[in-house]
């Protein structure tokens, strides 16, 4: 082909070196700051040093910052729709109860529809499956 | 194929419904690339499952995560960090057309590997023998508060699917390194070991999240 070939991009040795103790380096910070309380910022923070920490396996060891910008929009658009996936699903869970008072209940009354689904499992689906060969049964004669 | 693009003049790697290596090898980045954005969405579920128990149960999720090792995890993260390292230096290595180089780096990162599962191991047997375990197998009694099962059906399921990219990603880079000694790749050709770069780099993106998400709840 006649259009010039674009060289292989090879990053200096001391670029992986480098990006990976800034990794490094981040991974104690977030340990430490874990053991300041913060309050709610505490979660805000470990997500902004995991945003940060990614951001740079992304760009550098995965190559996106040197790469057709292509990928680095399907990424994106992953994570967007990941975002509106949880926004949107916390948009539910968060008020429910507000009409039907749903709560969560303690492990007692789950242990319980545990322990019915397991001794008689039997009975319900038998039971259904029988009146459905029964509905069958009065429709076909009639038709 | 090979027969004819050796006759005029091209590569034998390239495919001949590619124009050129370049374009070949840019399509398979895109096909990478799609593939790990539906892996980035199949883990979205989990971390989704965790945004709402979380949610409701703050409480608990802080009691429980305190039965989790951090030293373990972050020795853990620690290895699953340097082994992204050594795989995008085996990577590197290949573009230099050090075949020995590029070896050393995969079997370092097939070590580091399985040190992370090794570790990861010890963490499931402690808890297995406690009892703290997902659903219904629940039986430990130590964490106050409602349905702290709930929290270990996170950390097994997140964990678990995680474990077994990082058993999947050892299979395919012990393949990746057959293929490297028998000579197949060189400094033109090397898109297998850049797929598989950029896989494991995935698994290590997941696993930044994981820890602070599990282990550091303060």
């Amino acid at each position: 082909m006649t259009q010039p070939k674009r060289a292989i991009h090879i990053l200096p040795l001391q670029t992986y070196l480098g990006i990976g103790s800034a990794l490094l380096i981040l991974t104690v910070v977030t340990v430490w700051v874990a053991t300041i309380d913060l309050g709610p910022i505490n979660l805000l923070v470990a997500m902004i040093i995991a945003a940060a920490k990614a951001s740079l396996v992304a760009l550098f060891f995965m190559h996106l910052k040197y790469d057709n910008k292509l990928y680095a929009v399907i990424l994106l658009g992953a994570l967007l729709f990941l975002a509106a996936f949880v926004v949107f699903t916390m948009f539910d869970t968060m008020d429910r109860g507000i009409i039907d008072g749903v709560r969560a209940g303690p492990i007692n009354d789950q242990a319980v529809i545990y322990e019915q689904s397991t001794s008689g499992p039997t009975l319900p689906p038998a039971e259904s499956v029988r009146s459905d060969t029964v509905l069958h049964r009065e429709i076909s004669p009639s038709e | 194929m090979s027969a004819e693009n050796a006759a005029a003049g091209t590569a034998a790697h390239l495919q001949h419904h590619f124009v050129d290596s370049e374009q070949q090898q840019e399509s398979a980045k895109l096909g990478m690339w799609i593939f790990l954005l539906t892996e980035i969405l199949l883990f979205g579920g989990l971390f989704c499952f965790y945004a709402i128990y979380r949610a409701w149960n703050p409480e608990m999720f802080y009691d429980a995560h305190t039965h989790l090792d951090i030293t373990l995890g972050a020795i853990n993260t620690v290895v699953l960090i340097t082994s992204s390292v050594t795989m995008a230096l085996a990577i590197r290595s290949m573009q230099l057309d050090q075949k020995r180089a590029t070896l050393l780096n995969l079997f370092a990162t097939l070590a580091l590997a399985s040190v992370f599962l090794v570790i990861k191991y010890f963490e499931y047997a402690h808890k297995f023998e406690l009892g703290q375990l997902p659903g219904k197998y629940y039986t430990f009694e130590g964490i106050a508060g409602s349905n702290p099962h709930v929290f270990f059906s996170v950390y097994f399921m997140m964990t678990g699917l995680h474990g077994i990219h990082v058993l999947i990603g050892m299979g395919v880079i012990g393949w990746i390194a057959y293929r490297t000694s028998k000579g197949h790749f060189s400094g033109k050709y090397y898109t297998p070991i850049e797929m598989t770069g950029l896989y494991w780099h995935l698994v290590d993106l997941i696993w930044i999240f994981l820890f602070p998400l599990l282990y550091l709840i303060s």
